[in-house]
């Protein structure tokens, strides 16, 4: 290689690593504001002031779903399975919000320490499988 | 030892051979067909094959079927970023013409992948999470790499000198390659409403292989509908370039001089 080849080559690595640790200290500044939803263990014990906007992800706990009958209220409890903060909603639910499936809430605390949501969506997990695999898994 | 001397000096004769647009354009034309071949070969079965005969998912049901174009797409449009980059710093320091023009030629198409990336995961996100779009860190950086990609098309469009142009939008591209491991690891790194890796190249993937065959086919099929488009990209680009030259008079006009 030669003399003016390995110095631009010098350069572009230069650029490259130069650009590489800029980012990562940023990311890395900035990392708790770049998490899209936090888990009931991140927000209990910790002081969220009431009506604060912020996202609640966990599991929905099964059995603890309750639909009131005349409206579209609902409510059920989020888990990580350390901490279970209760979450009501008044609207229309993702199709795949199921009891026992990831869930994220995003709306504020109320006093009653209860999750307050104003849209909920459904996280489903990485996993692709048919039917029966399913059920022979269970 | 003296035959791998011969073995590396043939190969870099090789590699040299396609720095000269004349050969670049005879030769890409002989590939070019295979490469749509090949494209035809893994597309046509791989999407019958993911849309017809693999099994419906145990949670979504049919609409999990948007996979077979949205992980090649997603995929491809990262892969192309790293390919454009890698030309780009070829032609930075080596000062190839030919480097230079396929790593601008990888703009648009990697633009195109990641346009139908957002497109189609937007399409499946609505009846899967409830929502188009969201602001969560992997949709998030894959916005940003199309804004890369539309950020080297502009640059190399704004200056007239077409070697200039490429050594320029080159940086850019070689800047933003620090964006592809915050694409890969958004969901590693924080929560996301997008999940987590299914298909790992190392270790076990967490989709059943009913449903990974015709993904791999779909997979391959992206790699061979890249590389037919940039070379034929290419190909025309050069021709552009050199309309005044003696080569291009010889092998299109086949005027002898």
């Amino acid at each position: 290689m030669t003399p003016t080849r390995k110095r631009r080559l010098k350069i572009a690595l230069f650029i490259l690593i130069g650009a590489g640790s800029a980012t990562s200290l940023m990311l890395y500044a900035l990392s708790d504001n770049l998490l899209y939803f936090q888990s009931p263990s991140d927000v209990v014990g910790t002081v969220i002031p009431e009506g604060k906007r912020f996202r609640l992800g966990g599991l929905v706990q099964p059995g603890s779903v309750h639909r009131d009958p005349d409206s579209l209220t609902v409510s059920f409890v989020v888990t990580d399975g350390q901490q279970d903060i209760t979450v009501n909603f008044n609207g229309i639910l993702p199709d795949l919000f199921r009891e026992g499936q990831g869930v994220i809430a995003n709306g504020s605390l109320q006093a009653s320490g209860q999750f307050a949501a104003r849209e909920v969506l459904a996280k489903h997990d990485e996993n692709y499988m048919p039917p029966e695999v399913r059920d022979s898994l269970k | 030892m003296t035959s791998n001397t011969s073995l590396w000096k043939h190969t870099k004769t090789w590699f040299h051979r396609w720095g000269s647009p004349a050969w670049f354009y005879r030769t890409s034309g002989l590939i070019i067909p295979w490469l749509w071949a090949g494209f035809f070969l893994l597309a046509v079965p791989g999407l019958f094959w993911g849309l017809f005969i693999a099994p419906a998912d145990y949670l979504q049901g049919d609409s999990y079927r948007i996979i077979f174009i949205h992980v090649p797409s997603a995929w491809q449009s990262m892969l192309i970023f790293a390919v454009m980059a890698g030309f780009a710093l070829i032609g930075m320091v080596w000062r190839i013409r030919v480097a230079e023009t396929l790593a601008m030629c990888c703009a648009p198409i990697g633009a195109a992948f990641t346009v139908v990336t957002l497109i189609s995961g937007s399409l499946w996100g609505k009846p899967t999470w409830g929502t188009f779009w969201q602001w969560d860190g992997r949709m998030t950086s894959e916005l940003v790499l199309l804004f890369l990609y539309l950020g080297v098309i502009g640059l190399q469009q704004a200056i007239e000198e077409p070697r200039r142009a490429a050594r320029a939008a080159g940086l850019l591209a070689l800047v933003g390659v620090v964006n592809l491991p915050i694409i890969h690891y958004s969901v590693e790194w924080w929560t996301t409403l997008h999940q987590g890796t299914t298909v790992s190249l190392l270790g076990e993937s967490s989709i059943a292989p009913s449903m990974l065959w015709p993904l791999l086919l779909m997979v391959g099929a992206a790699k061979f509908f890249f590389a037919a488009n940039l070379l034929s990209r290419t190909r025309n680009t050069l021709l552009v370039q050199d309309r005044e030259k003696n080569w291009v008079r010889e092998t299109v006009w086949g005027v002898k001089q």
